[in-house]
């Protein structure tokens, strides 16, 4: 077997095209969701475990108290973790996965070859978010279906929910995936990096009412945790499926929605922090 | 014309450490230039230094006439890199790879073309974790090249492959090299350094001791053909410019009889790289703090 010729080569344009920052930015975002779901370990835990959480918990703690909401109805235990879930699943999908995948990268050159391209760090940068963005999205969505068909959550059926939802979701998917950037720095090597990385995140789900019921928490705990965007996220897909459900939403201002929590200043711990 | 690649002087120290001392050398367009040495000499640190990738202590170079410290990305995309170690990004196929660092550069080549060339056909949609380590270095040796780079960097491209891959990775050189791409090469393999490059040079210590062509390096002397036999069970040789000579002189001496494992060895590349290497390793002691 003989290796097949090259063609000729093709006269050499000196200027890159403009606009290519996003186009290989969304080629980017492409290729890593692909590769994404390569990963059985990485979709195990960072994908479905929210969703086995949810079940789980949903089951055991079926006779717990989480509250009462607006309307004055009981709380479920699925109701009440299926917002833990999802901020729990913007959480994973964006920090836990960006600071463990891109500390791998680094220590395996991946990174290394990259850098030797002509691609620019912003589209690496942006595939990655967009590759946040597509998992957390269809991760939600699943915990939403599994809530709702499985466990007979209700779901908010006005727009203005849905609405506080999204945009909460977005900049919650995005400052957890800046923060994941940020954190891949900690870990030494690609070997390290998830016993580096899950047990920060793990703690900051404790402390943001991920798995234990936030309201039950000291109150100086909640101050603390509510510096770290999974405990806004948490809050805030709260709010947006049942308003008013825990005793501080209440006391935190209308308890219509999060924006207007946030706005009305209702805090330090809210209004003083990353944007989710 | 002027050269691809220009270094004049260039320093790297790390600390007290001297990595690369005073190396200097050119790579004139479509040459093809080996650097050879033993691990640690010096010839990776260098090499990273042109490619951007590491800061120089001192000295002057020049790649595709940028300064590689402020190498942007249009000078990145007519430059192609092949790192000593493969990457480990394993869920994508060779295929998908492979386009994906194509969409990187202005005008690549064939995605298709590119996998035929480096003999993956058959594994063009496998993922690359599935692959065996010569098949990932063939990888990494397209990713080098899927841009149709003016000048590509090769560090150490064949470790790992069989020799059938890299006879075929040798004609595959050659191709790029009839394109006009300028190569600058390094490796362990003394035979591919004299089948493929047109000069090579010999770092040591972080010096360049030899630089010249490849059947000139290591000076006339250090090719004088050797005569090697056995004489009373034990094994003598001689350097000689007449080496037929001196075996007709050998059986005369020996009353026509045929003397004991005679051959004529013409030094190869490699005999005269040892021969340098040797030479210089006791002068090549990391040094202390470089002007």
């Amino acid at each position: 077997m003989t290796a097949a010729p090259l063609a000729p080569a093709a006269p050499r344009p000196t200027a890159l095209p403009r606009g290519r920052t996003l186009r290989l930015g969304l080629l980017s975002a492409a290729y890593e969701v692909r590769t994404y779901f390569r990963q059985p370990d990485t979709v195990f835990f960072t994908f479905l475990f929210p969703v086995l959480f949810l079940t789980i918990f949903s089951v055991a703690f079926s006779e717990g108290d989480f509250g009462r909401d607006a309307d004055g109805s009981v709380i479920s235990a699925a109701q009440y973790y299926l917002s833990a879930m999802v901020a729990a699943g913007v959480l994973l999908s964006g920090l836990q996965n960006l600071a463990v995948v891109i500390a791998m990268e680094r220590s395996d050159g991946t990174l290394k070859r990259l850098a030797g391209s002509p691609l620019p760090i912003a589209s690496y940068f942006l595939g990655k978010l967009g590759q946040v963005l597509v998992t957390a999205l269809l991760q939600s969505a699943l915990l939403l279906v599994v809530a709702a068909f499985v466990f007979g959550v209700r779901l908010p059926g006005d727009a203005g929910h849905w609405f506080t939802f999204a945009w909460v979701f977005l900049l919650g998917v995005t400052s957890s995936a800046v923060l994941g950037i940020g954190l891949s720095a900690l870990p030494r090597s690609g070997k390290t990096a998830t016993a580096v990385i899950i047990p920060i995140v793990l703690v900051l789900q404790f402390i943001s009412g991920v798995y234990l019921v936030f309201s039950q928490l000291p109150e100086w705990l909640q101050n603390v945790a509510s510096i770290f965007p999974s405990s806004g996220s948490r809050r805030a897909c709260g709010t947006s499926s049942c308003p008013s459900r825990t005793p501080r939403s209440r006391r935190a201002g209308s308890g219509t929605s999060a924006a207007s929590r946030w706005s009305s200043g209702s805090g330090w711990s809210s209004a003083s922090c990353w944007p989710v | 014309m002027e050269p691809v690649v220009s270094v004049r002087d260039l320093h790297k120290s790390y600390g007290t450490f001297s990595a690369v001392t005073g190396v200097s050398f050119d790579i004139g367009p479509g040459e093809t230039f080996a650097l050879l040495g033993p691990n640690g000499a010096g010839k990776s640190t260098a090499i990273e230094i042109l490619e951007g990738y590491r800061d120089r202590t001192s000295g002057d170079v020049r790649v595709l006439g940028q300064d590689p410290a402020r190498g942007g990305l249009a000078w990145k995309a007519r430059l192609g890199i092949v790192l000593q170690s493969s990457a480990e990004s394993g869920s994508a196929t060779v295929r998908e790879e492979l386009s994906r660092f194509a969409a990187f550069y202005p005008s690549p080549r064939d995605v298709d073309e590119l996998i035929a060339a480096v003999g993956l056909e058959e594994k063009a949609g496998t993922l690359i974790r599935k692959l065996s380590g010569g098949q990932r270095r063939r990888v990494d040796v397209a990713l080098g090249i899927v841009g149709r780079p003016e000048l590509v960097f090769l560090d150490e491209p064949t470790t790992g492959f069989d020799p059938e891959a890299r006879r075929r990775f040798w004609e595959l050189l050659r191709s790029l090299q009839a394109e006009g791409t300028s190569i600058l090469l390094t490796t362990h393999y003394l035979d591919e350094a004299a089948q493929l490059a047109h000069r090579v040079g010999v770092i040591a210590g972080g010096r360049m001791i030899d630089i010249g062509g490849v059947n000139e390096i290591g000076g006339a002397a250090s090719r004088v053909p050797v005569v090697r036999w056995r004489e009373d069970g034990v094994l003598r040789e001689e350097r000689t410019t007449a080496p037929a000579t001196f075996v007709a002189r050998l059986v005369a001496a020996s009353d026509g009889l045929e003397p004991d494992d005679v051959e004529i060895v013409r030094p190869s590349l490699e005999d005269v790289y040892l021969g340098l290497v040797a030479s210089a390793a006791p002068t090549s002691a990391p040094e202390g703090v470089l002007a």
